[in-house]
């Protein structure tokens, strides 16, 4: 299936000499969610910003459905719509006259039935004829998400949709998501948040210095990347780690009731066998176990520190 | 051509307009009273006549040219600069519009709005003095290309401000005054000559004085010459806007 989003060489040198993206490649599935994680300015709200039309590439290619940014604009921008990082919206605007707005931006009549349909998805429809600037700030961000979707997009864009939401709001955000996701349409979101992109991606970008560090998909890079923790609860907590186990690297913690063992899952043994043999010849009775998988945040941190950032 | 896309923009500017239809309205229909009961009472008492025409309906067509100029330009230059502002631009930046669909919907309504003012301002002025329009054609052209031009040139200030004051600095320091210096409420012809000269450097004057000629047909410059000038500074504005679009000017990094 060929891509829906594809860049060549996509890049973006602003007017201050600033690169804040250096010659990306990458290919968007039809369908899939990608997260793009990275620190701040990083590069990743230039990348979105390019492909929408908001800053003009200085190199490179881009395709949205098959058409040039540039040359088919009109086409590639039809199939998209965009939550902005910030929230922009006229104050003195009434939430439906807002979204119906969006919808007459993107050349299509009004469809009403579309529009309250979005509406209650997001539960703004008691809100409909409410201003703007009489909303709370999640209310307003459901707006902007409201406004993209008010024209059908193929393609969504959501730029840190869940910074400084709160909890109910981010738990919709994801249903809302995962909706979209069973109609088909690709969803796009930088966050960082890792627990975002571990919650509801399909394969994950991290995103450095404007560079794309690595894109994988979210299970493989768990289980590539992932390195696990063997915890060992003892029966008798015991003062230091016995001489003898000292090759294992064992952290102790709770007052020398539990050793913690990490291990590298693709390693060519894990060496468990040998430590839990060491441990009963040490005479250490235990009174659990369990292993626990590094998460993303994890993963993200040490590709981010290897990067020099 | 995305005729909604434009039709979402004029209407959503239009919405602006007559959510503040007392301020959008009063308040040159009360300026223009004022005008008229300072500079066509008081004054106008010691003035029989300019060039046959009372001097109270002389001055009627400068007023309307006042208003329809300054509003034409600051409605034009506040619905771009707003966005800008706000930050909602992202919206006209990320739709499948081009610059041409959105120059179209900001222009036609602050063109409309300053159209809709023009004319209420001549009826107001009918309550004051007896009117007759000469050459209705010609006033309605005049009319139509000041507003259109003046609302592009507003657009043009809107790309360019950063902020409210240099929003404000031109309409406040160049507009008005040109206007003002541009034969509203005189005839070029009662200056110095060496003032009369100074005077034809300054492109209201022609504007001020083709509009009054369709009203009275007596003129400072020649019609013609009206028409050369306001049509030179509607396709300098039109250039202006192309730079602008094309090199993404102050709107896209």
């Amino acid at each position: 299936m060929p891509a829906i989003v594809e860049t060549r060489g996509l890049t973006k040198v602003y007017g201050d000499g600033t690169e804040a993206l250096k010659p990306m490649d990458l290919d968007i599935e039809e369908g899939e969610i990608l997260a793009l994680l990275g620190p701040n300015g990083a590069g990743k709200t230039t990348l979105i910003s390019m492909l929408c039309g908001l800053v003009s590439p200085s190199g490179g290619h881009a395709r949205v459905g098959g058409h040039d940014i540039i040359t088919g604009y009109r086409a590639a921008r039809a199939l998209i719509g965009l939550v902005p990082q910030e929230i922009a919206l006229e104050p003195f605007q009434k939430v439906w006259d807002a979204v119906r707005f969006t919808r007459g931006l993107f050349g299509l009549r009004r469809d009403d039935a579309h529009i309250e349909d979005v509406l209650r998805k997001l539960s703004l429809w008691d809100k409909r004829r409410a201003r703007i600037n009489e909303l709370s700030g999640g209310m307003k961000r459901r707006v902007l998400i409201a406004k993209a979707l008010s024209h059908r997009p193929r393609v969504l864009f959501l730029d840190e949709p869940t910074a400084g939401v709160d909890v109910d709001l981010r738990r919709d955000m994801w249903d809302m998501v995962a909706d979209l996701r069973r109609d088909g349409v690709t969803i796009i979101l930088t966050t960082h948040y890792i627990e975002e992109a571990e919650a509801i991606a399909d394969r994950v970008g991290v995103i450095n210095n404007g560079e794309l560090l690595l894109l994988e998909q979210k299970q493989a890079l768990m289980t590539r990347l992932g390195r696990k923790t063997l915890r060992i609860e003892l029966r008798r907590p015991v003062e230091a780690v016995p001489g003898a186990l000292s090759g294992y690297g064992l952290e102790l913690a709770d007052d020398g009731r539990s050793l913690s063992y990490h291990y590298d899952t693709q390693g060519e043994g894990t060496g468990i066998t040998a430590l839990l043999q060491d441990l009963s010849r040490e005479g250490l009775a235990l009174r659990d176990i369990h292993t626990r998988q590094s998460s993303l945040e994890e993963i993200f941190v040490d590709l981010v520190k290897g990067d020099g950032a | 051509m995305n005729w909604q896309a434009v039709g979402a923009i004029y209407r959503y500017e239009m919405m602006r307009f007559f959510r503040t239809i007392a301020q959008s309205f009063l308040s040159p229909v009360l300026s223009t009273s004022l005008y008229f009961v300072v500079f066509g009472t008081a004054i106008g008492s010691r003035i029989n006549e300019v060039e046959g025409v009372s001097y109270g309906a002389f001055i009627v067509p400068g007023l309307i040219m006042l208003s329809v100029m300054t509003q034409a330009t600051t409605n034009a230059s506040f619905g771009i600069y707003f966005p800008k502002f706000i930050g909602t631009v992202y919206e006209l930046l990320s739709a499948p519009v081009n610059f041409f669909e959105i120059v179209l919907g900001y222009v036609g309504a602050a063109a409309t709005k300053a159209l809709l003012i023009g004319l209420v301002i001549m009826a107001t002025a009918t309550l004051f003095v007896d009117l007759t329009v000469l050459h209705p054609g010609a006033m309605v052209a005049f009319l139509l290309l000041t507003c259109l031009s003046f609302a592009l040139f507003g657009f043009i200030i809107g790309i360019w401000a950063r902020n409210f004051e240099q929003l404000q600095l031109i309409p406040l320091l160049v507009v008005t005054p040109l206007v003002f210096l541009g034969g509203a409420f005189y005839s070029i012809s009662m200056l110095p000559p060496g003032w009369q000269t100074v005077t034809y450097f300054n492109p209201v004057v022609y504007l001020i004085s083709g509009f009054r000629w369709a009203f009275f047909g007596t003129s400072d410059v020649p019609v013609a010459l009206s028409l050369l000038a306001i049509a030179g500074f509607l396709i300098l504005c039109l250039s202006v806007v192309w730079v602008i679009f094309r090199t993404g000017y102050r709107i896209k990094p």
